[in-house]
């Protein structure tokens, strides 16, 4: 076994060994421009952007003219929430989005609503999903669109974006899926599912960074965009600029490799999972799974080891690579908004570790995080100050802190 | 974020952690910080009632590697200091010693406000004592 162990498959996965064999003939070799209509340089690279398109839109049964390439699914989401918010304006102001949801999402909606929009913004049960008699009761007639994340990128927790997507319809407004968790993990289908759009990143799935795509529904309803990239009209206008081309062959091949090995690789990563948490739980007390076990992506992991402050705790397991819901790991300094919106106090907030496994862990990798885990926490613990009170009985709530 | 040496030192290999007795009138408790904010330190110091230097400290944190490490450091220091003396460590004292960047500041300044709360604590006492 190599270490570091990388089990942060949340914020990044690395490029399959296959996807990167697909996309090196892409760079020196065949590295015309798509968009180049009269030489064989463009035609290899229309001929396989297309076939990437074929390959995207399969994972999720789409129609290969619904997906538009975009840099990542930050950019997806903010052409499918500003675009549509743009292009429907006459129709209605209103977007209903949830207080989980990617930065990407949030801040886009925060920029809508300083430009006149109006946003709900759906809280959360303890377990991380949105309450669905409460999105029902928030559609006005002036609902436009609800965004709502597939899977949560903190939590993992799966929200219910079927029966969302089927409200949605029948409401008559557009439902957009936040989708790079889920993409690839857990199965999607835009029409079972209702979506009207969806965001995916390459990068999430063993794909390369720097490419991702916004699924926009041509029929039953039609989806229109308003392009918040001005230039020479790629992507049936709603976003110029000229296509990555061994980016999209990667993401293509990486979409076509999960819808082959999606329903096998979730049973092996959820088996990793449920050892990796019986292990902490066995051998721990006063841990916490944060949201819900049973809507959860297979590779996801989001625990409070009470009392151990989680950026120590990343530094004591050292080679082994998550990351941790404390401020002190975080840019703003705040503990995670994700575990707030649950309900999670500050004082756990700051302790929570998230264990992203996927495709290339073992059980070994599993064990050895257990362990190193699991001895770093008992460790941590006898240098913790709060933990021998609690030992004493002191509640920790009840004390009077100098801070 | 990339630390100095000395300061994976002190987390990985923290110096006199543990507790004392508290209730001896020769002790001096200090905690600071709160579960909140994801700092809590608590330092205490033993005095030889005798020659009034301090014979023993003693710490546990609840905090990240710089808050630890900069309790440990802290704890080191006290050592063989008279109380007066305690009173002259300063925070930058500590974010030199072990390099502390900028968004860490704040564990050397816990780690100083811990140390005069521990010396306060034993002055009340001592004062007590003497009424």
């Amino acid at each position: 076994m190599k270490t570091p162990v990388y089990l942060d498959n949340h914020a990044t996965t690395p490029v399959d060994p296959r996807v990167l064999e697909a996309m090196l003939p892409y760079f020196a070799e065949k590295f015309g421009n798509a968009a180049s209509r009269n030489h064989s340089f463009g035609w290899d690279a229309e001929k396989a952007v297309a076939n990437a398109r074929r390959q995207v839109a399969a994972l999720i049964g789409a129609a290969d003219k619904e997906i538009v390439f975009t840099s990542g699914a930050t950019e997806s989401d903010n052409l499918a929430i500003k675009g549509v918010a743009e292009m429907y304006a006459e129709r209605g102001n209103h977007i209903i989005t949830c207080v989980t949801e990617h930065k990407a999402v949030l801040d886009a909606c925060k920029k809508l609503e300083k430009r006149g929009c109006t946003i709900t913004w759906l809280p959360v049960g303890r377990d991380g999903l949105i309450d669905l008699a409460a999105l029902r009761a928030a559609i006005t007639d002036r609902t436009i669109l609800v965004s709502i994340m597939a899977a949560n990128n903190e939590i993992g927790v799966l929200q219910p974006i079927r029966e969302i997507g089927a409200i949605c319809r029948e409401r008559g407004v557009l439902f957009h899926t936040d989708a790079v968790q889920a993409a690839g993990k857990v199965p999607l289908d835009v029409e079972a599912d209702h979506l009207d759009l969806a965001s995916v990143s390459a990068h999430k799935m063993y794909g390369p960074k720097g490419v991702g795509a916004l699924y926009v529904r041509r029929r039953n309803p039609r989806v229109q965009l308003t392009a918040q990239m001005d230039g020479g009209g790629h992507e049936r206008g709603m976003r110029s600029g000229t296509l990555n081309v061994p980016g999209i062959v990667g993401f293509g091949e990486a979409c076509e490799i999960a819808r082959r090995e999606l329903a096998e690789e979730a049973v092996r990563l959820a088996a990793l999972r449920d050892r990796l948490r019986a292990k902490l739980e066995a051998a721990l007390d006063e841990v916490y799974v944060n949201g819900s076990l049973e809507h959860r992506l297979p590779g996801s992991l989001n625990m409070s080891f009470a009392y151990v402050e989680g950026e120590s705790l990343l530094m004591g397991i050292g080679d082994v690579a998550v990351s941790s819901g404390s401020a002190c790991t975080s840019a703003t300094l705040e503990p995670s908004y994700v575990l707030k919106a649950l309900g999670v106090g500050d004082d756990l907030a700051h302790t929570s570790i998230r264990f992203g496994i996927g495709r290339f862990n073992t059980e070994e990798e599993i064990d050895y995080v257990a362990e190193r885990v699991v001895a770093v926490v008992r460790k941590l613990r006898d240098l913790s100050p709060l933990y021998e009170m609690a030992k004493e009985g002191v509640d920790l709530k009840k004390v009077a802190w100098k801070s | 974020m990339s630390y100095s040496d000395k300061l994976l030192d002190h987390f990985n290999n923290p110096r006199n952690v543990g507790s004392l007795d508290r209730s001896d009138p020769n002790v001096g408790t200090g905690m600071v910080g709160a579960p909140e904010c994801g700092d809590v330190m608590k330092l205490q110091l033993k005095v030889n009632g005798s020659t009034g230097i301090i014979e023993d400290a003693r710490f546990k944190t609840f905090g990240c590697g710089s808050a630890i490490a900069s309790s440990s450091l802290a704890t080191e220091w006290l050592k063989g200091k008279s109380v007066d003396e305690a009173l002259t460590i300063r925070n930058t004292d500590i974010v030199n010693e072990l390099s502390l960047p900028p968004v860490k500041i704040h564990c050397s300044v816990l780690a100083e406000d811990a140390i005069r709360a521990a010396v306060a604590d034993y002055r009340s006492k001592r004062e007590k004592r003497e009424e």
